[in-house]
């Protein structure tokens, strides 16, 4: 049966998973930087999610979500076995991956850590020399340490909290590395929009190109409604074809973040008269 | 009031063209419910009895897939619907939905010998009534006729990317002649523009649905969520077993108006607004899942039949008001006039001669208003319409918090780009033979919208139709 959940991995429970996916279509396509589009029921909205990890060979892909709203709190209720009704992809442009001179940065947020394993992969595959930064708020909240420690060369880790690695913030980390090593070939991010930011100006201030992977509303995928639209270097482009990954330094960070807030209170709704009728599974 | 009706050549009294009983404008305003409701029997005899069965019909010539229009209007009037329904099916895989969206005003009705003198004979409503009668019955086999061969043999297979109105065609037709066919649709359900366009109150998505149904009756088989050009490539399909591909993805991309303040929040284009209440039911939510805020002032830019739409449906998520802002004239609206005539009717105003400068926001970055540039008719341009001139210095300001962009769409550059060896034109439509429909990829087709540009369901079906032919020779020869 297509899209049949493999093995889930609760990560922090209650809050993110991971899913192992049977979608031997989408795996045998998947590039670093891609993403998928689900929904979890007849009735369901459409959400976009990265794709955090793919294996051509067990024809499975690996997605991480943050329970934020209905649909992935609907997602959460599923178990190993259950399946996912509608999954398409993979969609966007993947991330452009070549032999480099230099290390390439990988800085990761959140759930974008996830979404950061592939592409570290992906340069890790390539020959690159890897350096993974990946912050969170705590410790608890941190994910995937050990995973990208086996695609990079260096993980470097920074808690809000102190409560493990560097205190502080990822930036500070990536500002550390750029002053000690000129040579830095690339600086990727994903994560929360305001950190994308930060590291874009901070990689701008060394003249680092830096490419980031925007988290749009977006409602097909395919380039059909414009949704997704975010201007970058002054011209509207859309995230789900011409993107997901722009540089940085181009996004317009501001109107994607207000973009993401244009449905706010429905979506608050949604998930309030979700959770209503729905247990709690987070304590199984 | 006395109406006198003309009488035909046998000297026989001619009724009037039989009127569509619609839900009145004060209580559809506010629901999704089709407006049109159809015919009863009585109607539709009554309507049928008006043809005059002309030796040659110029109506046939006017249907962009040729039905047997005085054919199936007969066996109707002789009281035969089920031979009606297979005449139709003999050259229209989506009956019930061509007579519901097709712009018979400007195709076979216009050609309609009554139409001379008086009103022609209501083809599409006909149709309609003959479709939606047979289809409540179910079997669609019985009536359309066994297939010649067994469908879904796999040495003919033939896949057709996109599951609207073009493909669907293809896949009718072939399927009818026994040729296995799969269809590979981006979407999570097959219909395309009849599922994420044409609003339910003009076509109830349960039409396209029993139109699908009656296909995979027929044996063809519906992939959906598959991305042709990410999923799988053409060329990887024309590997893999199918003989022939059609491809029938829709020009799919919105077109913007490119003025300042366009990506502020409530500012949509038509294809996001009807993609999230049509495919996404919005307008259950929150019963459904996928948002749509309802606009209170809401101004939709286009003429088209997308921008009444989008104006339609606004109105029905209960806006105070809805504006149809467009640069010419009413006489110019590219619109079918039944629809201006709906939208009219059920409280939509058409702020005609007013060309949209910028838009401008709250702190929250939210469309708060938009200012329009007035103008005035010039001579007639290249199209035969009148040229729209800016009068210079006269502007106003509209609030609004609800924007719909209805002005066009474009090709969607994912297949020709995954596609090596398919050729576009300049403004990067798929290159097809008009005739057979044939692409610079030998076996490869394609029709409807990413080939001629944005236009009808009927006349995509027509595409389909002659590809389906050059396809069908081919295989069966």
């Amino acid at each position: 049966m297509p899209n049949v959940i493999v093995r889930k991995r609760r990560l922090i429970p209650g809050q993110t998973s991971e899913l192992v996916i049977a979608a031997p279509h989408i795996a045998a396509k998947a590039k670093p930087g891609n993403f998928i589009i689900l929904r979890v029921c007849p009735q369901g909205e459409r959400i976009p999610l990265t794709i955090a990890d793919a294996d051509a060979a067990a024809g499975t892909i690996t997605i991480v979500y943050l329970v934020l709203g209905k649909t992935t709190a609907h997602l959460e209720t599923l178990e190993e076995g259950d399946a996912i009704l509608d999954l398409c992809g993979p969609l966007g442009k993947p991330t452009e991956i070549t032999k480099q001179n230099g290390p390439v940065i990988c800085v990761g947020g959140g759930t974008g850590i996830a979404a950061m394993h592939h592409i570290a992969k992906g340069h890790h595959q390539a020959g690159n020399y890897v350096v993974g930064i990946i912050g969170a708020r705590t410790r608890d909240l941190l994910l995937f340490e050990e995973e990208l420690g086996r695609v990079c060369d260096t993980v470097l880790v920074s808690t809000d909290d102190g409560s493990h690695g560097r205190k502080g913030l990822v930036t500070q980390l990536l500002e550390e590395r750029l002053q000690a090593d000129t040579g830095i070939a690339e600086v990727l991010a994903i994560g929360p929009v305001p950190m994308m930011a930060a590291v874009a100006a901070v990689a701008g201030r060394y003249g680092v190109r830096c490419m980031v992977s925007l988290n749009s509303i977006m409602l097909d995928g395919i380039g059909m409604c414009g949704a997704c639209r975010v201007h970058v270097g002054g011209e509207t482009r859309f995230a789900c074809v011409d993107g997901p990954e722009f540089d940085g330094n181009l996004v317009d960070f501001h109107e994607l973040s207000q973009r993401l807030t244009a449905f706010k209170p429905m979506e608050r709704l949604s998930y309030e008269e979700f959770t209503k009728h729905h247990v709690c599974h987070c304590s199984r | 009031m006395c109406v006198t009706a003309p009488a035909n050549p046998k000297g026989k009294i001619r009724p009037p063209r039989t009127p569509m009983p619609e839900q009145a404008p004060s209580v559809r305003a506010h629901n999704f419910n089709e407006v049109a409701l159809g015919y009863t029997p009585g109607m539709a005899l009554t309507e049928a009895s008006r043809c005059l069965q002309c030796k040659k019909p110029a109506c046939v010539k006017g249907c962009p897939v040729g039905i047997n229009i005085p054919g199936f209007i007969a066996a109707l009037s002789a009281g035969d619907t089920r031979r009606a329904y297979a005449i139709i099916r003999q050259t229209n895989s989506l009956p019930a939905v061509c007579g519901r969206v097709c712009p018979q005003e400007s195709q076979c009705e216009s050609a309609c010998i009554l139409g001379k003198k008086g009103d022609p004979v209501a083809i599409g409503r006909l149709e309609r009534y003959v479709a939606d009668t047979f289809m409540a019955d179910g079997a669609c086999e019985e009536i359309t006729g066994a297939p010649t061969c067994p469908a879904g043999q796999e040495n003919t297979r033939v896949a057709c990317i996109g599951a609207g109105p073009a493909s669907l065609t293809v896949a009718g037709t072939l399927a009818a002649q026994g040729i296995g066919v799969d269809v590979y649709e981006a979407l999570h359900e097959p219909g395309g523009v009849l599922v994420y366009g044409i609003p339910e109150f003009r076509l109830p998505k349960a039409v396209v649905r029993r139109e699908v149904e009656a296909m995979k009756a027929l044996g063809v088989r519906f992939f959906i969520n598959w991305v042709a050009g990410r999923t799988v490539t053409i060329e990887e399909l024309l590997e893999k077993k199918y003989k022939a591909i059609f491809i029938g993805v829709g020009a799919g991309l919105p077109v913007f108006l490119n003025i300042p303040g366009e990506n502020l929040i409530g500012v949509f284009s038509a294809n996001e607004y009807l993609t999230r209440v049509n495919l996404g039911r919005a307008y259950t939510f929150p019963d459904w899942d996928t948002p749509v805020y309802p606009g209170q002032r809401v101004v939709v830019f286009g003429a088209g039949n997308v921008a009444l739409d989008a104006a339609r449906t606004a109105a029905r998520l209960g806006a105070e008001r809805v504006s149809i802002v467009y640069r010419r004239s009413e006489n110019e609206m590219p619109a079918r006039r039944e629809e201006i005539h709906h939208a009219k009717e059920e409280g939509i105003e058409l702020l005609c001669l007013h060309a949209p400068l910028s838009f401008n926001g709250d702190a929250k970055g939210r469309l708060a208003s938009v200012v329009l540039q007035k103008m005035r008719l010039g001579e007639p341009d290249a199209s035969g319409r009148c040229r729209p001139l800016a009068c210079e210095g006269d502007y106003c300001e509209l609030q609004t918090d609800m924007a719909i962009v209805a002005v066009g769409t474009r090709a969607n550059p994912l297949l020709p780009q995954t596609t090596p060896g398919l050729r576009i034109n300049d403004r990067g439509y798929i290159l097809a033979d008009t005739e057979k429909g044939e692409t610079t990829i030998p076996n490869v087709f394609a029709g409807g919208d990413i080939v001629t540009g944005a236009a009808t369901v009927i006349s995509a079906m027509g595409a389909g139709r002659r590809a389906a032919a050059e396809i069908a020779q081919r295989l069966l020869a």
